[in-house]
Formats: structure tokens, sequence, C-alpha cells
């Protein structure tokens, strides 16, 4: 069942038409909207959003700057030399009218080949016990499901994924190691991810992926964008070995 | 042509442009130079367009052996600019010759020089930009700041025939009290009992202050009650001021995207160049004013900007 939304002027029944009636429209600063489509974090909602920011980044009404999608709300960035927040309202709107004709294409999956456990997924073994399964089956409830990214923030090329089988939510590290590999994979209580860069972090690790998740001189610095399906596939440690081997090529 | 070889960097010197605007929604925040007035009339004071890239420089500047002729420009916070030992003004245009030794001293005033330099600092630009963005390791010079050794080149460009200087009523104090202009929210349904609390608060610049954001201290601000402390995570402007759960506020600048937690209010965009020359230690009050008033504050702004512009020849 979805939330209805009281504050709504339209008494729609169609869930995804309520949504878009009623986009709330918050002031971020002087220069940017913050337009939300929900309250809670749902696929369908996220995919509202991302058409949104892409029919705005194609359209580009006068004055829109940039349309940046996150879970359930995008923030569109302007310049008030040409245009204000009523205006943008109502092209927000007239675009809104096209999401039904606008076809959205299939989610590509993205294959991450990850090695789990060893010295890749040091806390593979935590992970596993503190759901109560062997570490062969914690892997296979981890590289079994494709994850959806909500979106991309706080790092380059950082997703926030869904999806992942609740038997796996543990909580974080109590002490975060002061150094990840780029490329770890890992379990934050009920998120999973990667990291693309090398940094600090309390995640628990139970893989990496010797894909180059970010490689800001490649022609597309990225593996996947908002919308992607991520699909975890387990390799041996030749196999890693090989792919990095081929990678540091690129 | 390589202008300059580094000598002595300083504790952060960065070669910033305008930003990179074309990643944000992939995590990559748009860094740039976070005194825009400073960095454009640097550029227009040596003849460059407005987002030639420049070296930011933070608190102490670098000593920079010079090794090929340019035009030369310090603008920002209040720091002094020395040619071979001979103090030299800012705010002006500077001819340099190979074997010149230029020294940018200690801020008195304010927190971020900015130096210009015929032509803009040439490095290839990375994803669109030149700007160095700290957090990622990304653009500028290898993603890190300007160390010693380092050779910085310029890009190609006739020198002044004139040199320019910028009339002492335009150039901006950096006073240690601040006054930040602010809008209201984006969630400012989760502090309408702290309103008046966070506009009439008296902070102070934590030694937490940098290109991501600057941490201050003073009165905690806490949420309404039956209002959760964090929200689902959703894209961040700059100037975005967030409560986290020990209540001491933060304000967002260049090296952030997105954000979980709720923001109070958000400094007006005309007001960033004075986040950017913020200090530890210097006092903070904001401003509670409207849309309106913002973007005609922004209107002055960019009209200011125009009369400089012309003025400068640029």
């Amino acid at each position: 069942m979805k939330k209805i939304d009281r504050n709504c002027d339209t008494g729609e029944k169609a869930p995804s038409r309520l949504i878009f009636s009623c986009a709330r429209i918050r002031l971020n600063g002087d220069r940017g909207l913050l337009c939300e489509y929900a309250d809670t974090i749902d696929p369908e909602v996220n995919q509202t959003v991302r058409a949104m920011a892409h029919l705005l980044m194609q359209h580009k009404p006068a004055g829109v700057q940039n349309a940046v999608p996150s879970y359930r709300s995008l923030c569109l960035t302007y310049d008030p030399k040409a245009t204000n927040p009523a205006a943008l309202k109502e092209a927000l709107a007239r675009l809104e009218g096209r999401l039904s004709e606008t076809p959205l294409s299939e989610p590509a999956v993205v294959e991450i080949p990850v090695c789990y456990g060893g010295i890749y997924g040091p806390d593979l073994a935590f992970v596993a016990e503190h759901a109560g399964v062997s570490e062969e089956d914690a892997v296979w409830l981890h590289s079994r499901v494709e994850y959806p990214i909500y979106m991309i923030g706080f790092a380059p090329g950082f997703c926030y994924l869904g999806g992942l089988d609740e038997r796996l939510a543990t909580p974080r590290l109590e002490t975060p190691r002061t150094q990840v590999a780029a490329g770890s994979v890992g379990i934050a209580n009920a998120q999973t991810g990667m990291y693309p860069s090398a940094s600090p972090g309390g995640w628990q690790l139970i893989g990496r992926t010797p894909l180059r998740l970010f490689a800001p001189e490649r022609e597309d610095p990225f593996l996947y964008q908002p919308g992607d399906r991520i699909r975890f596939v387990p390799v041996s440690e030749d196999e890693y070995r090989q792919i990095a081997a081929r990678e540091g090529d690129r | 042509m390589n202008l300059f070889k580094v000598i002595m960097p300083g504790p952060c010197t960065t070669v910033q442009d305008q930003g990179r605007f074309d990643f944000l929604h992939m995590g990559v925040p748009a860094s740039g130079t976070v005194d825009r007035f400073a960095a454009r009339v640097g550029n227009w004071l040596v003849g460059n367009p407005d987002d030639a890239a420049v070296l930011e420089i933070t608190v102490i500047g670098p000593q920079l052996e010079v090794q090929a002729e340019a035009d030369v420009a310090l603008t920002g916070a209040e720091m002094t600019l020395q040619i071979n030992k001979q103090p030299a003004p800012a705010w002006a245009s500077c001819r340099v010759k190979p074997g010149d030794t230029l020294q940018v001293g200690m801020a008195t005033g304010g927190c971020r020089g900015y130096l210009a330099v015929s032509g803009g600092i040439a490095v290839e630009p990375v994803m669109g930009s030149r700007a160095t963005y700290l957090g990622g390791k990304l653009g500028g010079i290898a993603g890190r700041p300007i160390k010693a050794g380092d050779l910085i080149a310029r890009g190609p460009q006739p020198l002044l025939e004139q040199p320019r200087q910028l009339p002492a009523k335009w150039i901006r104090a950096c006073p240690n009290e601040i006054f930040l202009r602010a809008i209201q929210g984006p969630q400012e349904d989760a502090f309408y009992d702290s309103l008046d609390l966070f506009f009439s608060t008296r902070y102070e610049v934590s030694a937490e202050a940098n290109r991501m954001g600057y941490r201050l201290s003073g009165t905690p601000i806490h949420h309404d009650a039956n209002c959760p402390d964090s929200i689902i995570s959703e894209p961040s402007m700059p100037g975005n001021v967030q409560i986290p759960a020990d209540g001491q506020p933060i304000i967002l600048l260049a090296e952030q995207t997105v954000g979980g937690y709720s923001k109070i209010a958000t400094v007006i965009s005309s007001d960033l160049d004075r986040v950017g020359q913020a200090k530890p230690g210097d006092k903070v009050r904001f401003v509670q004013v409207t849309l309106e008033r913002a973007h005609a504050i922004l209107r002055e702004r960019r009209n200011r900007f125009r009369e400089i512009k012309a003025l400068l020849g640029g």
C-alpha cells in the first residue's frame, strides 16, 4: 500500500500520478530547488525521480543548470537571471506530463566480478557468523540478487544500492579502518556497496573487485549510472589477478 | 610554457578554476575557487577570461621561482606579495621575468589568496575542469596541493600593454567577524523552535574548517520534538548549513554532493566568498533573508562584477 499524502490537491487514485501532483518543492538556497516526490525509499519513486532529472537535463527549461537525482528527490539548480521558482514549477509540471509518454530504457545490468573472503574480504567470516550461515551461503545470498542503484554520491561512483538480503545486515565495524582498498565490497547495516576509491571506512568488507570503478582519465570514468542494476559475480583469486592485470593496461 | 618552479608550496596551495558541474549526480563535487570575487578579479587584472585556472593559497603563501615572463596578480586574503624580496602591490598586475623569486606571505586577514597568471595555470583538464578535488585526488596537479619541485605552466597569452590595478574602493577587506545572509531550509520545518536561536547565535569557526565544509561551535541546535534527526540522503548545495547529532552547525562548501543531515538554512550564493575567507577563530552570525532579497543581492553583485570587469579592461 503506498502512503497517501493528504496534502495533495487532487483526488487521483493511481499512486504514480498522485506522486507527481504532490512533488513538494523546497528552496535549497537562492539557486536550488529540492523537488521531493515521496517520503520513502521506493523503486518506483526513484524511477520517477531519475526520469524527471533526465527530462530536465534533456530539455533544459530556461535557466535550468543541473538536476541531480537522489532516492526520492532531485535538486534542480538554476540561474535566477533567467528563471524563478514559479516558472520552474510550471516547467516541472509540463515535464511531468510527458513522463507517461516517455519510454524508460531498460536498466543496464552491470556485472562486477568479486573475489569474496580471504585477503579481499576479511570480514566475510564475521558477516556469515552474524547471519548464522556458512561463508559459502553468505556469498550465495550476496551474489544471487541484482541491486538497483538508487543514487550515487558521497564519493565519485559510490552507489547507494537497494536489495540486500536482510539476513546479511551487519552493524559497521566498531573501529573503522583507516584505509580500505579501492574496489572493496562491503556491508553496513542494511546497506551493501563498493568503495570506488581507497578511503577510511567502517563497513564490513566481504570481498573486492579488480575492476577500476572510477577512472577519471577514461572517456567514461564510470561503469554504471543511477538506475542501473549491479550484479556481483564471484570469481577466484586467479581470475581476480587476471582481471586486475587487464585493468592495469586500460 | 613553464612559469614557476615551486620552492616552498605553503600548507595547501591548489589549482582551481570555476569547477566541474557535469558529474554531480555521480558523486563528483564541483570543487573550484571558494572566493569567486577574488579569483575573477585576479584573472581580469592579468587579462584572462573569468574562468582561467588560478592558484588558491591557504593561509600561508608559496615561494616560487619564475621561469618565464608573465603578469601575475594576488587577490583575496590580506597577504603580502614580494618579488625579489621587494614589496609588490596586491589587487594589481605585476610583471615577473625569468630568474625572479615570488613570495606570498601569511594571511593577516582572511584565509584564501588567489594568484592569477597570464593565460591561466595550464594543467590538463580532468573531467572537464582544472579544479582540484582534494577528497577524490583528481584534477589540478595530480589531485593534490602543489609541492616543492613542481613545475607549473601557464597558458599562452600576450602580456598586458599597461599594468592594471583595482581601485581601492573595490578591494575587499576580510574581517574576522562576518555576517552570512541565509535563506531558511530546506529542512526549516524540522527546526521551527530553533530558528530564532540559530539566527541570533554568534558562532566561532572551529579548527575543522576546509574546502569540504566549515564546522562551527556555539549553542547547539536541536531538532524540533518528534522530528527525526536525519533525513533520506539527498543532494546538497554549497552553503547548506547541516545540523548533525551534536547540534554544531556545518556550512557545506565545495566538495560535497549529497548528505543525510537536516539543513536548517542555506547561505546565499553571493556570500559564499565570505565563507571561503573565514578561518578558525573567526566569528560568524547568520542573517535571515528572503529569496527575493537574495536574488536582489545577486543582481547587485553581478552588476558590480560587470562594472569592475569593464573598468579593468577585462
